[in-house]
């Protein structure tokens, strides 16, 4: 079947078969590995993505289900020169061991700052609460997640 | 120029890749040709393995083979097919139980390999198994160590019995002691089965090149070179014909990268149907086929002097094996009774140790092997005797830790394997008091067992120390680069604690650099250092940094021989300066040097022991059961810490998996030992939301006399103690209802009991 949608600001067109999740698609067809697969049923959020702004379970989602979408992956959400200030953040604060997990938080605190950037401590948690990692303990990465906060502060009132 | 990067919290630069989706772990790797391994495993957990029917299987579209025992037929192992030998305590008792990559004759768990189909997706692979046709004769199954006990049902019937061994801890003269001891008490106490869950699933990807006779894995972890050793002589190929490569690991907690089924079955049948095959594990394979750990029941006794001093313990400890004896399967069976005393002094000590086989899935090690189960009997008994004497719980405590002036400490002796062990160094006095005073305990202390606002408090504290720094031997490489920076290939693995920052930090030391002249650290493939002992028992940085630390020896000193004459100067008067090599007023780019290297190795038969103290505080709802942390302090000296930033990570990391195993994790069975927790729904893991007060304090006080660094392995320390001390809060919190838990997790369906159990009691 054909889809066609945007990922990471590019046009991109697809023949899948109807069962091919999101994920798989953009791992395998479209070869954006930074998105991981953990659990395949909607518990880890490491397959976390952005579609249309929303932080969706690309494990969840069939790739024919995008068709018209805006994709955004964890590729999407970085550059070449430097490390945005969320990535930055999760440096500094040692928000990361294996890495496995650190795409689906990257896209999960991206969304929740990009909505909620005064977003408090119990709320952080709340949203990360979908997405499981199993090195750091989550301390870090909640530290990190509100020290980037301020990145995301519209500058104009 | 002296630099200071050992001590400095240097951000890691593997986060550069991590944090943009740049990582390669194995299923990010693709090859023309590639064909996926999808395995039927067995839904029966134990029978006799009838027939296997590919046939209709191997007409589907896309299916190109489906491998079964069959297809085997290796003449160096009597039923033609390989057998996983174990890695550590390779004892000739356990050679029985050991696994085969595939059933031939019996299935023994849920979750055992019985086929391989190679198709050219995963989803036509995965149909395929559905017409694969399976024909079991089941056997009783035995579900728990209470049934294997009853030799009824048999999983190896020539052995004549399910104990593969009994491992015995010694010291003293436990029985004398204990008939002349003025007080004893016993209890029976219960670990839950937990794993080492990582969040990438296992993954094999191998490629065979004929013409080369070289065959290529990717998927490499923990222990390449060990593996390769094991593959090599399964699969009938020198060493050196194999290359095993490591690529980003996510996660390994000392389940990932032991050597499993998979890791001859995907190799094979690349070499067997010829092309690149790759097989990585779903989630619920994963839950049922990587090493299951730590589910014990012990009876245990100790016997005090009346002002607590400990004289000693006895006693059983009955260790769940599933099925088979994997790799390291014996590990934490042997370490739950001989470390058990954990940083206290008991001078007599006399544990069985018995390993029953049963029809579930194998066990393995999982971060803090046996210390975890060790720690939560040790911990949970102190409490029980302080208060039969009358005597505060801390002060137990301090009266019975090792002190300063007593390292070494001896500790038990495990046999067969004629295991000793001794404490290196430190003053676990001083590490409990700084960590009662940072967490408040004379203010929080008089909040146990009062009832606020519908909540019961309760305060814990447990003890531990955490052995570390395997040896024998690690070795490491450093080579100059045209571009007159320098490379270090290491024969450790990561599994993603961050130690390519680590052994930057230690090499820009010692080789006083900016430590960017570490251009790069490589790691964990069989293909950079001439051997390797890998990633376990919290050893990279202690062996790892070591072997660091003697190669840049041998390298300063072979560029000095190579631009003594190169300059025709004294080799002394040779110095390193960023990117030039300088001598008697000459000076030449580093890079002129491209191509040197100097490979060196430490050797070292110790074990480093950190240590420290956890203290919590938490409230415990009677009615519902549920238990929520309101602090909890946990503080280690691990001898000298490398990097402040990652070491934090790894106690608090650490902690909350210890946290997990203390009140979440559990792996289910029925009666029938079929498997009930087959997703992360069913397998609770901590989430960013359950234990939002964790703090660690990590001091460095005491270095470890046995290496160079005098660093001690701080991996496991956040877990080991987790267990007691929540366990102890809880029991501090509920003693209005007389609540002791003697088991984990503790669920809050267990507390419910307890409360309930004890309110009966005051009833009646
Ligand atoms: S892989 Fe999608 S939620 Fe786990
Ligand atoms: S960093 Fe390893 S799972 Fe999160």
């Amino acid at each position: 079947m054909p889809v066609k949608f945007e990922v990471n600001g590019k046009p991109v067109s697809v023949d899948v078969e109807p069962r091919l999740t999101l994920a798989d698609c953009l791992r395998h067809h479209l070869r954006l590995t930074g998105t991981h697969v953990g659990c395949e049923h909607g518990v880890c959020g490491a397959c976390t993505v952005l579609v249309d702004g929303d932080a969706v379970r690309s494990c969840l989602m069939l790739a024919v289900q995008a068709e018209g979408a805006k994709v955004v992956t964890v590729e999407g959400l970085s550059n070449d020169d430097d490390l945005t200030p969320l990535q930055k953040s999760f440096r500094k604060h040692h928000a990361l061991q294996c890495g496995f997990c650190t795409p689906g938080f990257i896209t999960t605190a991206h969304a929740l700052l990009t909505e909620e950037p005064d977003c408090d401590a119990d709320r952080v948690r709340e949203v990360l609460s979908g997405n499981i990692c199993r090195c750091t303990g989550y301390i870090a990465i909640v530290e990190a997640v509100l020290d980037a906060r301020s990145a995301y502060k519209k500058t104009t009132p | 120029m002296k630099n200071t990067f050992i001590g400095a919290s240097i951000e890691r630069r593997e986060d550069l890749r991590f944090l943009r989706g740049r990582g390669i772990y194995v299923d990010d790797l693709t090859v023309p040709g590639l064909l996926y391994a999808v395995i039927l495993r067995s839904s029966v957990a134990h029978g006799r393995l009838k027939s296997v029917d590919t046939s209709a299987a191997l007409k589907i579209p896309g299916v190109h083979a489906v491998i079964t025992a069959k297809d085997m037929n290796f003449t160096d192992y009597p039923a033609g097919v390989p057998i996983v030998p174990m890695r550590l305590q390779p004892l000739p008792e356990f050679k029985p139980f050991e696994q085969p990559v595939i059933a031939y004759d019996k299935v023994r768990y849920v979750g055992e390999p019985i086929a391989v189909v190679l198709a050219s997706s995963v989803a036509v692979g995965e149909d395929a198994l559905e017409h694969i046709a399976v024909e079991i004769e089941d056997l009783p199954p035995v579900a728990t160590w209470r049934a294997a006990q009853k030799n009824e049902s048999i999983l190896f019937e020539p052995t004549g019995t399910n104990r593969s061994l009994m491992f015995e801890a010694r010291k003293g003269d436990a029985d004398t002691a204990f008939r002349d001891a003025p007080y004893t008490r016993r209890e029976n106490l219960r670990t839950g089965r937990h794993y080492g869950l990582t969040m990438e699933p296992r993954g094999v990807m191998a490629e065979w090149d004929a013409a080369k006779n070289k065959l290529t894995v990717s998927g490499a972890a923990k222990v390449p070179f060990f593996n390769r050793r094991i593959l090599a002589k399964q699969i009938g190929l020198a060493e050196s014909d194999i290359e095993m490569i490591e690529n980003d690991v996510g996660g390994g907690y000392g389940a990932r990268g032991e050597f499993y089924p998979e890791d001859f079955l995907i190799p094979f049948a690349a070499k067997h149907i010829n092309r690149p095959v790759k097989w990585i594990e779903d989630r619920r394979e994963n839950l049922m086929a990587m090493n299951h750990a730590r589910e014990t029941e012990a009876d245990l006794e100790i016997a005090c002097n009346r002002d607590g001093t400990i004289i000693g313990v006895r006693g059983d400890v009955h260790t769940d094996m599933g099925a088979y004896m994997r790799t390291n399967g014996a590990v934490g069976a042997r370490n739950a009774p001989q470390f058990m005393t954990g940083p206290y002094r008991v001078p007599h000590h006399k544990v069985d140790s018995h390993l029953w086989m049963t029809n579930k899935t194998p066990v393995g090690t999982y971060r803090g092997p046996g210390r975890f189960e060790g720690c939560f009997y040790m911990e949970r008994l102190l409490d029980m005797v302080a208060a039969d004497l009358g005597i505060d719980r801390v002060e137990m405590r301090r009266r019975n830790l090792i002190s300063k002036a007593e390292h070494p400490y001896k500790l038990a002796t495990a046999q067969p394997t004629n295991a000793h062990d001794q404490t290196d160094s430190g003053d676990y006095h001083a590490t409990l008091d700084l960590c009662l005073k940072e967490f408040g305990w004379s203010e929080k202390s008089k909040l146990g067992g009062k009832l606020v606002g519908g909540k019961y408090h309760g305060v814990g504290v447990a003890c531990f120390i955490e052995g570390g720094a395997a040896g024998p031997k690690e070795s490491a490489r450093l080579e100059i680069n045209r571009d007159s920076t320098i490379t270090v290939f290491m024969g450790t693995s990561s599994v993603g604690q961050g130690v390519e920052t680590i052994y930057a930090q230690i090499a820009a030391d010692a080789l006083e650099v900016p430590i960017e002249r570490i251009r790069h650290v490589y790691h964990g493939s069989t293909n950079t250092v001439s051997d390797g002992y890998g990633a376990y028992h919290s050893r990279s940085v202690v062996m790892g940094g070591s072997a660091v630390l003697v190669a840049t020896e041998k390298f300063m000193a072979t560029l000095r021989q190579a631009a003594g004459k190169r300059l025709g100067c004294a080799e002394s008067s040779v110095t390193l300066d960023v990117d030039k090599v300088v001598a008697g007023g000459f000076s030449l780019p580093l890079g002129e040097f491209a191509g040197l290297t100097a490979e060196s190795a430490f050797l070292n038969h110790k074990h480093t022991y950190s240590y420290g103290s956890h203290a919590t505080h938490i409230t415990v709802d009677a009615k519902l059961g549920h238990i929520e942390i309101l602090d909890y302090l946990v503080v280690q000296d691990v001898g000298r810490a490398i990097n402040p930033l990652t070491l934090r990570g790894q106690v608090i990391g650490s902690l909350v998996q210890g946290l997990g195993g203390a009140v979440l994790e559990d792996l289910k069975y029925d009666e029938q030992a079929q498997f009930l927790t087959g997703t992360l729904a069913d397998y609770l893991l901590p989430l960013a939301s359950d234990f939002p007060n964790l703090r660690c304090i990590v001091t460095d006080d005491h270095p470890s006399p046995i290496n160079p660094l005098g660093a001690k392995g701080a991996g496991e320390g956040g877990i080991v103690a987790a267990g007691g001390c929540m366990a102890n809060a809880v029991a501090n919190a509920l003693q209005s209802f007389g609540v002791q838990p003697r088991a984990l997790p503790l669920s809050p369906t267990y507390i419910w009991e307890l409360v309930q159990a004890g309110q009966q009691k005051a009833a009646e």
